[in-house]
């Protein structure tokens, strides 16, 4: 039990646009340290509003959302922007790097939020980073001058870059080729293993679901099943 | 949080649009810079108008003011305490015209730290004779040197030399007016008649032209002992003195002390000139005013930019915030962005201000009345600039205040969930 990183207890999550619905409800699971977990579900079953909820992103919800044994409801706007920087790399669907700067300083921006290191020590970390996912040699290029694949590629590496606790991702692959998709789960999968990386991924890619470690199905906000593959 | 990360990242946000910054930063250095020449002209202006007379005025004059005595001696007595006075006409006694104990005075003022310079006068009304006309004048004996430190007398002087008039016995020097009237020029001699009818002789050894022409064609300059002598008075015989301060502010309660003190009237220059002091506000006030609403238009600029940059950096700035900058670091981030607009346009604003001031300042401009203007006047006072620098700041931070809090305000998760 000690080694709980993320638990979520009791979740409720309502909109209230146009009429008040129900998306989410009485989600409660945790995520082991080193656990490569996935998400699955039909669209529109709330696996997203979800994961907006775990990253802390989200913060009007009901019920209690623990990591590291912290309680999230309690912390300010610029508390849960820490948490984030330092205990959490989400990767999205869409790539989402920033075009105004190249592959690199990408990376390197939330390092260098955190502060803990030295700019050349966050630049050197951010290569390091980038070698694990075989794209090093694109440090300089600019965002719009690299394919798909090596975008999401460069998004992974920028999760990566404050070590942090644990990885989510709103289907990382879904905007992928079938090529694409295999290295990035390839990526995951090593992450996992050789890195004993945490990992919380959703995605509707059944496949890819049952090479994870756990899968969590997820049906009209509510958890219908939960094992390990 | 870090200063230079910041600054890294609004540095790229503004190179990325880069063409429409520079014009929002044109808008802030236009301004600035119709600011900058418009107060610096405004200044000139007002320097040159206050030189007219303030200059030549002093801070506090000392006179005698020939008057009824305050207290009658009727008032004195105690029988009337309750009564009321019907003596009417009451006339002032014979009296000096001069100002009591003048040396001491000077002697004392001359300590004093607050004062910068004492001039000593001698004013007496005069006629010019001109064949068989006589023109009605005025006669100010002045200490020449004094006169010329304080007063800058020198720079009045059209013609002949000043100091001559301290050097020549029985000298004078006439004003523009008068001279033209009597068809004088240097050199020659003249005659005036004393109020007192005596007949003299003087030396014109120079003409003044003051700007103000009722001051020229009645006014003429001779050293204090010439005057003294028309007068038929001992040379310590003054009518006023002249005092300058070292700060001009303190001219009012001076002037107040000096009359209790001394026992003299005083009299101090913002009482005697109220009108020039109110011109030069105004004058002020428009430069500030046209210089305020130039920014402000300017200011919209930068707000305009920095609302279509969030606009369309909505992305980044989710982005952003998902991996882990909160909204105050965003907020820092436009703001930054809105301020190095507004230093930039502003310190372009400062060099094209100063430049375009300097080519006003050689724009010839020659007016009868200020014979030592020869172009626009101009004034260079690093105030100016600071004021600007300062004021286009602070506009820019305004400008900026509202797009930055809507950038902090941002939903990462509502942008990301739009996709
Ligand atoms: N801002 C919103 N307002 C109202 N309903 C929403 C909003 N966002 C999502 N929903 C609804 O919530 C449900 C869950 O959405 P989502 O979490 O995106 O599903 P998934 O990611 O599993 O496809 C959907 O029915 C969606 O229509
Ligand atoms: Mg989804």
């Amino acid at each position: 039990m000690e080694n709980i990183i993320l638990e979520a207890k009791g979740i409720n999550k309502y909109f209230h646009d146009p009429n008040t619905i129900q998306v989410l409800n009485n989600i409660s699971f945790s995520v082991q340290k080193g656990e490569f977990v996935s998400v699955t579900g039909k669209s529109g079953c709330g696996k997203s509003t979800l994961l907006y909820i775990l990253s802390t992103m989200d913060t009007d919800y009901e019920g209690e959302l623990k990591i590291h044994n912290l309680l999230m409801r309690d912390k300010s706007e610029a508390e849960l922007a820490r948490v984030r920087n330092e205990e959490i790399g989400f990767v999205f669907q869409f790539h989402y790097l920033l075009n105004e700067f190249n592959v690199i300083k990408n990376v390197m921006l939330p390092g260098l939020k955190l502060g803990k290191y030295t700019e050349q020590e966050v630049e050197h970390n951010a290569l390091e980073k980038l070698k694990i996912l075989g794209i090093e040699s694109e440090a300089l290029k600019l965002p719009n001058q690299l394919s798909g694949g090596q975008k999401q590629r460069v998004a992974i590496a920028r999760a990566l870059i404050n070590n942090p606790l644990l990885i989510m991702g709103d289907e990382p692959t879904g905007n992928l080729d079938k090529k694409n998709s295999e290295l990035v789960f390839d990526i995951f999968q090593e992450l996992a293993e050789s890195y004993q990386q945490s990992l919380l991924i959703v995605t509707h890619d059944q496949e890819f679901a049952s090479r994870t470690q756990r899968t969590i199905v997820m049906e009209d906000g509510k958890i219908i099943a939960d094992s390990k593959n | 949080m870090k200063l230079k990360l910041i600054a890294s990242i609004s540095a790229s946000l503004l190179m990325a649009r880069w063409r429409q910054t520079l014009v929002a930063a044109i808008g802030v250095t236009f301004s600035i810079t119709m600011f900058i020449a418009l107060l610096s002209f405004m200044g000139g202006l007002n320097k040159l108008l206050d030189g007219l007379v303030v200059n030549r005025t002093p801070h506090v004059r000392i006179y005698k003011e020939v008057k009824p005595t305050l207290v009658q001696p009727i008032d004195k007595g105690a029988n009337f305490a309750e009564s009321y006075n019907f003596v009417h006409s009451v006339k002032p006694k014979n009296e000096r015209l001069d100002v009591l104990n003048s040396a001491a005075i000077i002697k004392a003022l001359k300590q004093d730290k607050r004062v910068m310079g004492v001039a000593p006068k001698v004013i007496t009304q005069v006629y010019y004779n001109v064949g068989s006309v006589d023109l009605m004048g005025v006669i100010n004996g002045i200490d020449v040197e004094a006169e010329a430190k304080l007063f800058t007398f020198s720079d009045y002087v059209i013609a002949g030399n000043y100091i001559d008039l301290k050097n020549t016995p029985n000298s004078i020097v006439l004003g523009k007016g008068v001279a033209e009237k009597m068809l004088v020029q240097v050199g020659d001699i003249i005659q005036i008649t004393s109020s007192k009818g005596q007949m003299v002789n003087l030396k014109v050894v120079g003409i003044f032209q003051s700007g103000l022409q009722e001051i020229d064609k009645v006014n003429s300059y001779s050293s204090l002992h010439t005057a003294q002598k028309i007068m038929g008075e001992s040379n310590s015989f003054l009518t006023d003195i002249q005092v300058k301060l070292n700060d001009i502010n303190l001219a009012p309660e001076m002037a107040k002390e000096f009359q209790a003190l001394y026992g003299v009237d005083a009299i101090d220059i913002q009482t005697a000139n109220s009108q020039f002091e109110t011109g030069s506000f105004i004058r002020t006030l428009i430069s500030y005013v046209v210089g305020i609403t130039l920014l402000i238009v300017a200011g919209f600029g930068i707000y305009n930019i920095l609302n279509m940059m969030i606009y369309e950096k909505m992305d980044s700035i989710a982005i952003l915030k998902a991996t882990g900058f909160s909204g105050v670091d965003v907020n820092r981030i436009f703001i930054s962005i809105a301020l190095s607009i507004g230093l930039f346009g502003g310190i372009l604003g400062l060099i094209f201000g100063f430049g375009l001031s300097a080519i006003i300042g050689q724009i010839p401009f020659n007016t009868s009345a200020l014979p030592t203007v020869k172009t626009y006047p101009i004034e260079y006072n690093l105030y100016f600039y600071l004021v600007a620098i300062v004021f286009s700041t602070v506009t820019t931070y305004f400008a900026g205040y509202l797009p930055a809090r809507k950038a902090s305000k941002i939903d990462p998760v509502v942008i990301i969930r739009g996709k």
